[in-house]
């Protein structure tokens, strides 16, 4: 059947198989950032914002994101390629290792700031428990949101 | 003591980082798909020991879709190891691409490649196999008993240490005389511990894509740590030339170890060349933790004896490794046990070090991060806070009276080394010392240890255990760097070593620009691709930095040597009198000439030619890095659970090239070792089937079960590494064990001695079982 997904801004019409979830739609029609690593909703690696919420994309059927906004992370990247706060924040903090479980995590992240502008390093612990990452022990990845958090809070300027 | 390095010491950004936090298509499954690619899918095996007395592809084959099914009937016979080794792989050949017996529950049957991955999984469904059940071996103690069944009874397998009694591998090391270092030993200790199977969970599992180039060349794009190993043993398997055959490794998202295995790149490959289409193969989630690779589980016993004045007089250390349904990595892993710990404590002069690992019908085991020490230091650790306890002194001050210093050696390093002798080595850098106290400094060590302290039910306590590793294997490593410059006086940095996601592509980098005196965006790194890179062993024991690290500081010192002498030419002053710096060559009387002249002129000018290197290291030496792990744990007496509150691991690694990347190396590393030691494991049913093969019932530590760990860097300087470098990336995993352990019996008095320290293992140890 055919979809019309509104994915970082634009319109994706395209053809699904019933049972498909939206990580397969995504996938399939290029959004590769969107991971597959477990395909049960346990490892967190295939979230994207559904209007504006972190959702395991592997758990939603593509036909259920259908008149929703939905965003990955190269709806976060900024025109020109410009770094959101998480992605550069990320990097400085050295909260990336082998990397497969970013583009999920900052997405998860940029739910939470969304939603909690100055959280605690227990708040972010929360909000990430669905994030799975193997490579670090997410110590400079908590530290990467407390740093993007003060950036968008505008903490910087002075 | 150590240098001042401008690039070397910064924690600058990953040279990937970009593609990365922005989600660009850089893992194997990513990449465009080729026209016409198959997708392959498993049939393995349900039973944990049986004997294919038929198999029937006919429905399968005619399937809609269905390319080609792969079996016993059709595929190369000759026996081989999946380990990732150098050549000659110190792992038995007992394995072939399909075999007419399996020999655990998710071994191969059968392939199929499909246009579809639903297609070919339709197919399986239609694979008749008829099985003669074996009774199976589903334990160490089963393996060894008399009459256990003999799970390689075939022919044509090789370098079995005695498959009539399903042991695999068989090491014994000795220095001294054991029976009498006891005799004369006025206290001793006695300890047996046990270690479960454990699966490495990279959140990118395998994944492989295979196609035909334009001259028919066979390419091999795959998430792997060993891609030139996976060129030889691919081209031996299949029959294919070397140089025939090109594989790529572009990111991966992870390996642990168990990417140091070529797991399934024989059936796209084999797909491939009999079909000419492009195949992939992804490992499903459940497949990673069946099929795939694992630490292999051990019992291992540790006895010391000492003198009454503390100094440590015999060690006795006694293995038995279960490998699973194959030896991949059974001799190496089980050789480590001793030859990565016993070193540590080096003022006995009686020690004993003997081992098997065994057969069972269970999953395989193979490289995991830490590669035997983890289990050996358990063992090790712990009994020498139980000696320290029977001595009355603190195990922290026993510690400093025994361990290995600066200038000492160990007649281990010799007697054991990698499934042979090892190499003769003393220390030539350790900050072991300044570790230990500046950890116990964070954790308030003299404050709390042997402190009662209670809140409730919970009681608290404090423990902690030092370790080393090694920085890459002695005499058998070999890695190699080249280094080309172009127009704009930038370089070109090629290197075989295969960054698996800990940054060695920017730690090489580092290394370059160190040299050559330039920002780190000047110098472009690639990896890891064998029709274009150097040949390196790939990312294993802790290699990359200090041996690759060394191969590039070489090639870049050649590369400026070349482009001192283009300069001296074009200031018409003495090359040894030049100096790079701010990417211009400058002379005593302060002329200079820019890097990119300098390229240009050897480009289009004079003396024309290209300014480039090729260097190698094959280190003679293993330095180790050296760990004190502290930590803080509270423990529920009325439930048994552990609560890890700190935890702190002080670590030498030399210079740290880029410290938030070392830093990450140690995190991810305890982070692992605390999942480990707390709750991951492979659970099997009484026919051996793996219960827990999803990340629901295989938990690996999420940010809710972790302390905050912390890093403390505590720079030595190497005098044999690159720009004073040893290597970092194991060393981490083998601490929480022991550490946590020894804090649960400052808490509470009682030891634990079989992981994971589930709360019903701690309450039943609290009651007295």
């Amino acid at each position: 059947m055919n979809l019309l997904l509104s994915i970082n801004g634009g319109q994706l019409s395209t053809e699904v198989e019933a049972g498909d979830t939206l990580l397969d739609a995504l996938r399939g029609n290029g959004y590769t950032s969107v991971k597959d690593g477990c395909a049960n909703g346990d490892c967190g690696t295939c979230a994207v914002l559904i209007d504006g919420r972190a959702v395991a994309s592997c758990l939603v059927f593509a036909g259920q994101a259908e008149g929703h906004e939905i965003t990955t992370i190269e709806g976060v990247t900024g025109a020109d390629q410009a770094y959101h706060p998480l992605q550069q924040t990320m990097l400085d903090a050295g909260g990336v290792q082998c990397g497969y479980c970013i583009p999920a995590m900052i997405l998860t992240a940029a739910d939470l700031l969304e939603r909690n502008p100055s959280p605690t390093r227990d708040h972010i612990s929360s909000y990430l428990a669905g994030n799975l990452c193997r490579c670090t022990g997410y110590v400079k990845q908590i530290d990467a949101i407390e740093m993007a958090a003060a950036i968008l809070r505008g903490d910087d300027d002075e | 003591m150590s240098e001042k390095f401008d690039v070397v010491g910064t924690s600058v950004h990953r040279v990937d980082g970009r593609a990365l936090v922005t989600g660009k298509p850089v893992f194997v499954d990513d990449l465009p798909k080729r026209p016409g690619q198959l997708h392959i899918a498993l049939l393995t095996s349900p039973h944990a020991h049986a004997l294919i007395k038929s198999i029937d592809t006919t429905l399968a084959e005619q399937s809609p879709g269905v390319a080609i099914v792969l079996d016993h009937r059709n595929t190369p016979e000759k026996r081989y190891t999946t380990a990732g080794q150098g050549h000659p792989e110190p792992s038995p050949y007992d394995a072939r691409m399909f075999d007419t017996k399996v020999r655990w529950v998710g071994d191969r049957v059968a392939a199929v490649a499909a246009d579809s991955l639903e297609a070919a999984r339709k197919a399986i469904d239609l694979i008749e196999v008829e099985y003669e059940i074996l009774e199976p071996v589903l334990s160490i103690d089963e393996a060894v008993a008399d009459n256990a069944p003999v799970i390689h009874d075939e022919e044509d397998s090789l370098d079995v240490w005695d498959a009539e009694h399903n042991i695999a591998a068989h090491v014994v090391a000795n220095a001294g005389d054991i029976e009498k270092g006891f005799a004369e030993s006025d206290i001793t200790v006695d300890v047996t511990t046990e270690t479960q199977y454990a699966q490495h969970a990279p959140l990118e599992p395998h994944v492989v894509s295979s196609y035909l180039d334009d001259n028919g060349r066979l390419v091999i794009v795959t998430s792997t740590q060993v891609p030139f190993h996976v060129r030889r043993i691919i081209g031996r398997l299949l029959d294919v030339p070397i140089h025939q055959i090109r594989v790529i490794k572009p990111r991966i998202g992870g390996g642990f170890g168990v990417k140091q295995e070529v797991l399934i790149e024989d059936l796209t490959a084999l797909v491939t060349i009999r079909t000419g289409l492009p195949s992939q193969m992804i490992y499903t989630r459940e497949e990673e933790f069946i099929s795939s690779r694992t630490r292999h589980p051990m019992r291992i016993r540790v006895k010391l004896g000492a003198k009454a004045d503390g100094t440590l007089h015999a060690v006795l250390m006694e293995v038995l490794s279960n490998t699973g349904a194959y030896g991949t990595h059974s001799l190496t892993v089980l050789s480590n046990v001793g030859s990565k710990t016993l070193p540590l404590y080096n003022k006995a002069p009686h020690l004993r070090f003997a081992g098997d690992a065994v057969y069972t019908n269970l999953p395989v085991g193979g490289a995991y991060r830490g590669y035997g020490a983890t289990q050996g230091y358990f063992t090790l650790e712990t009994a020498v806070d139980r000696l320290a306890g029977k001595l009355g002194v603190d195990p922290l001050e026993w510690r400093k009276q025994n361990h290995i210093r600066e200038g000492e050696g160990s007649p281990i390093f010799a007697a054991l080394g990698e499934g042979r002798e090892g190499v003769e080595q003393t220390i030539t850098s350790s900050a072991l010392e300044e570790c230990i106290r500046q950890g116990a400094e964070r954790i308030g060590w003299t404050a709390k240890r042997g402190e009662k302290r209670q809140d409730g039910s919970w009681v608290h306590g404090v423990g902690m255990s030092i370790h080393m590793q090694g920085s890459g294997i002695p005499l058998i490593d070999m890695a190699a760097a080249n280094i080309k410059m172009n127009d704009d006086g930038s370089f070109n940095l090629l290197v075989g070593a295969t960054d698996l996601g800990t940054g060695s592509d920017t730690v090489l980098g580092q290394i370059a620009a160190e040299v050559l005196a330039v920002p780190l965006e000047k110098v472009v790194v690639l990896s890891s691709d064998t029709d274009v890179t150097p040949f390196d062993v790939g990312a294993y024991a802790s290699s990359t930095t200090y041996v690759s690290g060394m191969a590039t500081q070489r090639a870049a010192e050649a590369v400026r040597d070349q482009i001192l002498e283009v300069a001296s030419a074009m200031l018409g002053a003495d090359a040894t009198t030049l100096e790079i710096e701010d990417e211009r060559v400058i002379a005593p009387d302060d002329r200079s000439v820019s890097l990119g002249d300098i390229a240009m002129r050897s480009f289009y000018n004079e003396d024309q030619h290209q300014i480039a290197a090729t260097r190698s290291c094959v280190p003679d030496l293993s330095p180790p890095p050296f760990l004190a792990s502290f930590c803080e744990v509270a423990v529920d007496t009325e439930t048994g659970r552990i609560k890890v509150l700190d935890y702190v691991a002080a670590i030498d690694c030399g210079t740290a090239i880029n410290p938030k990347l070392a830093e990450g190396q140690m995190e991810g590393a305890v982070a692992n070792g605390i999942g480990y030691a707390l709750f991951e494991e492979i659970i099997f049913d009484d026919l051996g089937r793996p219960k827990t093969p999803d990340f629901a019932r295989y938990k690996i530590p999420g940010p809710l079960d972790l302390p905050h760990l912390e890093t403390i860097l505590v720079e030595s300087y190497e005098p044999t590494g690159p720009m004073g470098a040893k290597s970092i990336s194991e060393i981490g995993i083998n601490a929480p064990i022991p550490t946590i352990a020894n804090a649960v019996y400052d808490a509470t008095g009682v030891w634990l001695t079989e992981t994971p320290f589930t709360p019903e293992k701690v309450w039943k140890a609290l009651q007295g079982d």
